[in-house]
């Protein structure tokens, strides 16, 4: 299950104007990745040449030990079929509903029987929330619903690889959320390999696996997400982080002299916020690719900023509430912290095994 | 790179390859007949009325021109023949393509490229699925289907007109005008100009679909598309005729040389 893409030295120009060079990194087989970027840097270009819409003029992406970038236009034609691709607006037919819509892929490319393509086209809509809207025509729906019925069209062929055009934008909190936990939930249940382009930090904070961060024209790091959110380097750290102070203008990159005198001014960078925990799937099961938090800094003698990994906001338990007001769990850089998060989970998943 | 000389080889280099992978696609399974008949329902419906409005008085010109100019020259006897010649030779072929880039080809050309803008060509060839083959060939197949037929309604409504202009308001003799119709034509140029229509079509549909799937530059992007479809097509339109007319004059012999 899943899929591994390699991506190695990959470049690509429009012209003379170099959108992004040399960039190397994998995809983990059935992990969630996020590559972020600020605006303009050619995320949507990295994922149009990742399928094949567009040709790098160097490097090579493998998949399953062939190199998409040399493939003939049947061959290319073959392997988009393990992909799914949500775009950013969905990108449905806008002449069909949105059953056929879904159905379109299910019709084009394999000879199931119209009342099993009704089952799975129906399944999927009720997996994004979308059964009763399936009579409605893209123009009548809004930019959310859109959304949903263009991931339930990416899913419908069961692909190995899920690519995500910013799933977040244009949406409001709740739904980003909601969406954000159906792409874990997916993952989970699939095990297909995910790769979510977006510049919202908090999906970025805790939705991922791994992170990747692409920046003057470059690939400026990608590792596990424990990683990046502690890392000290300025971009990773301002981009995560949201912050003013770091190498990110408001034009483009802010020049050497603008560096100078923010570093002259003395100015100290606010402090690192704490790492949350990753979204855990809503059935309570684990994630395919989990580790436990704080394992990666454990490791690596990486001290996570304080109060990481505490069990916040959603991510408490009512059996965590006594011991949260005994203090036994706090929201400090206490290692029993993590410690408790981790014996809960074990608990919990001794338990699922007995049952 | 905006030396506009290389800029319009890339063009006319890009669009050759377009039209080669089109020709390409055209044989392979399955071809999507459904498609191909609704568009063809399509542009039948919007260049029917405009085709048959523009041949009435087209026909009635050329031979209002030629009554006037015959009887100057005494031949009277001949203006059936030659207006039947001038209709169904180059005025039906050239009518109807006209009208089938001008109402079809814009048409399909803002379809593909209203579609282009919101990615759905993207999304469909993500989907594993070739948009010339799905979405062009229909089109290009309709549209030469549709002007073979359309050439044959402005050949009818054209000589009709012609006739009609030339006994009522000219005062021609109906026998002569019938008579007529075989002395300069023959079997050949109606031939001729059923070819021009078929060629005229896939050429007009290939240059607004290849517009339309190049457009880019959101909603703008696709007005300029479709704007530049219409011009490129009706100067390729008038080249090509010129090309196959003198084509045609080398190799059938005409009637009384």
């Amino acid at each position: 299950m899943g899929v591994e893409v390699q991506i190695e030295g990959l470049t690509k120009s429009f012209g003379r104007q170099n959108i992004w060079a040399d960039v190397s990194f994998t995809l983990p087989a059935g992990e969630i990745s996020v590559l972020l970027g600020p605006s303009g840097t050619g995320k949507s270009v990295f994922l149009k040449t990742l399928v094949g819409l567009l040709k790098p003029e160097q490097g090579h992406i493998m998949i399953q030990g062939r190199d998409l970038t040399r493939l003939s236009e049947r061959e290319l034609y073959e392997v988009r079929k393990l992909f799914g691709v949500l775009f950013q607006d969905g990108a449905l037919f806008g002449s069909m509903d949105l059953y056929d819509n879904v159905a379109f892929p299910l019709r084009e490319h394999t000879r199931k029987s119209e009342s099993e393509v009704r089952r799975i086209v129906m399944e999927k809509l009720d997996l994004v929330g979308l059964a009763g809207d399936e009579h409605k025509l893209p123009g009548q729906i809004s930019g959310g619903m859109r959304k949903r019925a263009g991931l339930a069209r990416a899913l419908v062929l069961e692909p190995e690889i899920i690519l995500f055009d910013e799933p977040d934008s244009g949406l409001d909190p709740v739904r980003t959320t909601l969406l954000n936990h159906l792409i874990v939930d997916l993952n989970q249940q699939t095990g297909a390999t995910f790769l979510i382009v977006t510049h919202d930090i908090n999906t970025a904070r805790t939705v991922p696996d791994n992170i990747g961060l692409i920046y003057r024209r470059h690939l400026a790091m990608f590792g596990p997400r424990e990683m990046l959110l502690s890392s000290q380097e300025p971009v990773v750290r301002q981009f995560l982080n949201a912050q003013r102070q770091g190498p990110i203008g408001m034009a483009e990159e802010k020049d050497a002299s603008e560096l100078e005198a923010e570093a002259a001014s003395g100015q100290e960078l606010p402090p690192l916020p704490p790492i949350p925990l990753q979204m855990q799937p809503l059935n309570g099961e684990p994630r395919p690719a989990e580790r436990p938090p704080g394992e990666w800094c454990r490791r690596n003698g990486v001290v996570p900023p304080p109060g990481s990994f505490a069990p916040a906001g959603g991510f408490t338990t009512p059996a965590d509430w006594p011991r949260l007001q005994d203090g036994t769990v706090h929201g400090g850089a206490d290692p029993r912290a993590d410690t408790v998060v981790l014996e809960r989970d074990r608990a919990a998943r001794d338990w699922r095994h007995d049952g | 790179m905006a030396n506009p000389v290389s800029g319009a080889l890339r063009h006319s280099g890009s669009f050759f390859a377009y039209c080669l992978d089109a020709l390409r696609a055209t044989p392979r399974r399955p071809f999507q007949v459904r498609e191909m008949i609704q568009q063809a329902w399509f542009v039948s419906s919007v260049s029917i009325l405009p085709t048959a409005l523009v041949a009435i008085p087209f026909g009635a010109v050329i031979a209002l021109q030629l009554g006037t100019l015959t009887s100057q020259l005494g031949a009277q006897s001949y203006t059936g023949a030659a207006s039947v010649l001038a209709v169904v030779r180059e005025a039906g072929p050239i009518v109807t393509a006209l009208l089938i880039a001008g109402a079809g080809g814009s048409a399909i050309c803002a379809d593909l490229g209203a579609r282009k803008i919101r990615e759905e060509l993207d999304a469909m060839e993500v989907l594993g699925i070739d948009p010339i083959q799905r979405l062009v060939v229909p089109r290009v197949v309709a549209c030469m289907i549709v002007a073979v037929l359309l050439n044959g309604l402005v050949n009818v409504v054209g000589v009709s007109g012609g006739y009609f202009f030339n006994v009522v308001m000219q005062g021609g003799t109906p026998g002569a005008y019938l008579a007529s119709f075989q002395a300069l034509g023959q079997i050949q140029d109606l031939v001729i100009g059923e070819i021009k229509a078929l060629v005229f079509g896939m050429m007009a549909a290939l240059v607004a679909s290849y517009k339309g799937m190049t457009a880019k530059g959101g909603p703008k992007g696709v007005g300029d598309a479709v704007n530049q479809s219409v011009v490129i097509s009706f100067m390729l339109l008038f080249a090509l005729n010129f090309v196959i007319t003198s084509i045609y004059f080398q190799i059938v012999p005409q009637k009384g040389t």
